[in-house]
């Protein structure tokens, strides 16, 4: 399919802000800029073992979560949904705060926080696929009811944990779950990893497409509906879980980074998938980096800043919309 | 898979459907050949949209079989299916904005590869369609600010986009107004006559059969069912039956038409 230049301009941008994204993070920090004016070792320390992996956690984690809310929309027809609608986010919160609070008990402090929220979240997503399984044949009624229902009810738990736990761990419980990449590190290899990822994706995208027109429709023009949407499910459920082990229930970014996507480069997923990775990453980089900057030394919560930025940026482009494409 | 023009594009043999507690067929046999169109008639719920997603391998007949181009519908892959036969369905919703050159390019999905994507070829195909249902003007207007009659215009567009040998059409002129109903079906029967496809319809004016149909299939409720050329089938006494109603024919010596008797 022509691209057209407008859509071609936009893409080459998004390229262009994975590295431009990286470098403002490692450069600007609560002691000003950094690079490449003063380079002492102990700068250098700062910018190699500190502000690159949490930038590239950031990377990661926005990219993870825009390609999850792609998956996530198509698979219930819905642009309003996100990854978390379906109670991944509740169920690696409750195994978090868990975590948090039980360790000590249990004797398991050896185990880190991310990997109690991961089988959180795979716990969630077994238990929604197998409650919404019924009768077998698949129904984005009966899978978004389910997993809204399991949201709920892992809410109640979350707030019954806030509750009843100690006051000491209450403040780092709460960032947690409005999404932090305080303690978030990853090495750049990630960003591999996630790029293969997005490339699987890629190579669906056309079958996307003719998902997002329906099941009955997806059908008569010739997919195995069955089989596709649970290799959706499956995949958007552990893109998300990962996303939500590194750095907490960062909230917004896969709802409004696929919508706003769309707005801009058109529905066809063969770009709407590509675009929103690139974006969702960069997204979070520059929020991350405000975040730990603007009120330094407080850090803020990366969830807030997401929101923040992310709120008038969408209702300035949803305004201008028919004028970008 | 090729047809010869004498085998059957699709043949049905002893068909039993049914849903929920309603028998929409019982004991169907019948076999929908190259340049015939066929029209399904009957009451309000007793079952057309059933048969027509039995017909198309989307709804499991409790008997019999169903045979697309001489194979075994059962032994086919949906792409392959999706290939030979397509369906317009009742009710269009589209859920993402996308423009109506994107949409109805959709159509093409069963016939590329895997990893291929739309040529100069398939674009010319979602232009022409689009150009025939009377859109061209809508060609980049987004497909969420059409009007009813134009999304339905629009479907049958990917459904031409498609090109499948069988056309099953789940009431094409819902929403249409007279002008565009007449418009849109000369379409798919010209379809029909020049490319030796198959087409089989539900719908709900008696009148649009008579003009656009070869044949017709009238369904009674409880597994009871008539099919044969329309001439035989659309008689006033049939219909009355059909529709639990007094049915007339108007002749005013040109045309010959249907209503509801007083």
């Amino acid at each position: 399919m022509p691209i057209k230049p407008s859509v071609k301009l936009v893409l080459i941008g998004l390229c262009l802000g994975l590295p431009a994204s990286l470098w403002l993070a490692m450069s600007w920090g609560s002691s000003g800029w950094l690079w490449p004016h003063r380079l002492s070792p102990e700068d250098q320390q700062v910018i190699w073992a500190l502000r690159l992996p949490r930038a590239v956690a950031a990377w990661v984690v926005g990219a993870l979560l825009a390609l999850a809310g792609v998956l996530m929309q198509v698979l219930l027809r819905n642009p309003l949904a996100d990854p978390y609608i379906l109670g991944l986010s509740g169920g690696a919160s409750v195994f978090a705060l868990l975590g948090f609070t039980l360790a000590g008990t249990l004797g398991l402090t050896w185990l880190p926080i991310p990997l109690w929220a991961f089988a959180g979240a795979l716990i969630t997503m077994v238990l929604v696929f197998v409650l919404a399984q019924g009768r077998g044949a698949w129904s984005t009624t009966r899978i978004l009811l389910t997993g809204v229902v399991i949201a709920a009810g892992w809410g109640a738990l979350i707030s019954l944990i806030l509750a009843l736990g100690p006051d000491a761990s209450l403040r780092s419980m709460l960032f947690w779950m409005m999404g932090d990449l305080s303690y978030a590190q990853l090495s750049p290899a990630w960003l591999g990893g996630v790029f293969l990822l997005m490339a699987l994706v890629w190579l669906r995208a056309r079958n996307l497409n003719v998902m997002a027109q329906g099941q009955l429709q997806a059908q008569l023009l010739g997919e195995s509906i069955q089989a596709r949407f649970w290799e959706v499910y499956v995949l958007a459920s552990l893109l998300t879980g990962i996303a939500v082990s590194i750095a907490g229930a960062i909230g917004f970014v896969g709802l409004i980074v696929p919508h706003l996507m769309r707005l801009i480069v058109g529905a066809d997923h063969r770009l709407l998938v590509p675009a929103a990775t690139l974006f969702g990453g960069s997204f979070l980089v520059i929020a991350d980096t405000i975040a730990r900057t603007v009120l330094a030394p407080h850090q803020l919560p990366v969830g807030v800043l997401t929101a923040l930025i992310g709120v008038p940026l969408f209702l300035l482009l949803l305004n201008q919309a028919i004028r970008i494409r | 898979m090729t047809a010869l023009s004498s085998t059957p594009l699709l043949n049905v043999d002893a068909l039993a459907v049914a849903i929920g507690d309603v028998c929409v067929v019982d004991g169907l046999s019948l076999a929908i050949r190259p340049h015939e169109f066929w029209g399904v008639l009957g009451q309000n719920g007793v079952g057309k949209t059933t048969l027509l997603k039995t017909l198309s391998g989307l709804h499991p007949p409790t008997e019999g079989r169903i045979e697309l181009m001489g194979h075994n519908m059962a032994s086919l892959d949906r792409k392959t299916i999706a290939r030979h036969l397509g369906m317009l369905t009742q009710q269009t919703r589209y859920a993402f904005e996308a423009t109506c050159h994107e949409t109805v390019l959709i159509g093409r999905h069963p016939h590329i590869g895997p990893w291929g994507h739309e040529g100069a070829n398939d674009h010319a195909m979602a232009d022409q369609a689009l150009h025939q249902m009377g859109l061209a003007d809508c060609r980049d207007r987004s497909c969420m600010t059409l009007s009813g009659g134009e999304s339905r215009r629009l479907a049958l567009a990917t459904l031409l986009v498609q090109d499948p040998q069988v056309m099953l059409l789940d009431e094409p002129t819902n929403h249409l107004d007279p002008a565009n109903q007449v418009s849109v079906l000369n379409v798919v029967g010209q379809q029909i006559r020049q490319h030796a496809k198959g087409g089989l319809m539900a719908l709900h004016e008696v009148n649009l059969a008579t003009c656009y149909c070869s044949h017709c299939l009238l369904l009674f409720g409880n597994g009871q069912w008539l099919a044969g050329p329309t001439h035989e089938m659309l008689t006033t006494q049939h219909l009355s039956k059909l529709y639990d109603c007094h049915m007339r024919l108007v002749d005013d010596g040109e045309h010959q038409v249907f209503a509801v008797g007083a």
